[in-house]
């Protein structure tokens, strides 16, 4: 497995976009999978009826995503030391195959003792932030 | 009516040690799209120096947002859960979950602010290990949203 090479880094670097699809499969395996069974991530009747557009998708699954984004990046998920999202936006999840598209870029911001990086996450959907304050700290050998 | 700020400090009961196992963290992965084979391949966490199948980092979701539910459902405390909504998420680790860990939860009320006529309360879970090992903190804060708050939302553009 390969690692990202500490002294190859620099603040500013802008590591490759991916794109993570989001649909109401997604959202029922995480559902099983997490045990969050709330009602507005799986039935639209009940996400209207609180005023949301429509079945939204868990604000975990959507942070957990980024962590996905930072560790296939870092290479061994144990290297990730702290991570942190704020929930700003919902992601809404239509009935249709190509569900929700969730654009996640990260940006290294900060180059610390001990091969320690911090990676902010930007992380969008239909051109909104959808997570802010989005970060990881990620330990380097 | 703002929480009343003497919770802070309040520390809740250790919840029921949950067992983690490498069929769970497999459905976990398999649901977030994670095909890091660290997750389902002991070698490969082998290779990592792990001694079975780690969790995904956010893994611990699964008991730290079961544990905030106790408090936020603790009629003393007097939340309104249906104005509750999830704000910030953050973790600090020590180690990743590993299939065989059994793990609790100790939550802790960090702090009952009011901003804007909503209450934020920031919930710290201690997720340790039945022997007494720190896995990772949870850090959880919960926005409950003010009556006249989400009448205002309602009819803005």
């Amino acid at each position: 497995m390969s690692r990202p090479d500490f002294a190859t880094l620099e603040v500013g670097q802008v590591l490759p976009a991916q794109t993570m699809i989001i649909t109401r499969e997604t959202l029922v395996r995480y559902a099983g999978a997490s045990g969050d069974f709330n009602v507005i991530h799986w039935s639209a009747r009940h996400a209207q009826a609180v005023g949301l557009p429509d079945v939204i998708a868990h604000g975990n699954l959507t942070m957990a995503l980024g962590a996905r984004y930072v560790t296939t990046w870092a290479g061994d998920p144990g290297a990730l030391v702290e991570y942190g999202v704020r929930f700003t936006k919902p992601v809404v999840v239509p009935d249709t195959d190509a569900g929700a598209q969730v654009e996640i870029v990260g940006t290294i911001v900060e180059l610390g003792d001990e091969n320690k990086v911090r990676v902010d996450l930007t992380v969008t959907c239909d051109g909104q932030k959808v997570l802010t304050q989005a970060r990881a700290w990620i330990q380097l050998p | 009516m703002p929480l009343d700020t003497g919770f802070v400090g309040r520390v809740y009961p250790a919840t029921v040690p949950y067992g983690v196992c490498a069929a769970k963290i497999a459905e976990f992965a398999d649901a977030i799209g994670d095909e890091n084979p660290a997750y389902r391949d002991k070698s490969a966490a082998q290779a990592l120096g792990y001694s079975d199948v780690i969790a995904p980092p956010t893994f611990a979701n699964i008991v730290t947002l079961e544990a905030a539910y106790a408090v936020v459902h603790d009629p003393a405390l007097g939340l309104d859960w249906t104005r509750v909504v999830h704000g910030d998420q953050r973790f600090v680790y020590e180690r990743p979950l590993q299939a065989g860990d059994e793990i609790t939860v100790v939550v802790t009320v960090e702090s009952i602010r009011s901003m804007a006529g909503n209450d934020l309360i920031v919930l710290r879970g201690d997720v340790d290990t039945v022997k007494g090992e720190r896995a990772l903190t949870s850090y959880t804060m919960l926005v409950a949203r003010s009556a006249e708050a989400e009448a205002e939302s309602e009819v803005q553009p």
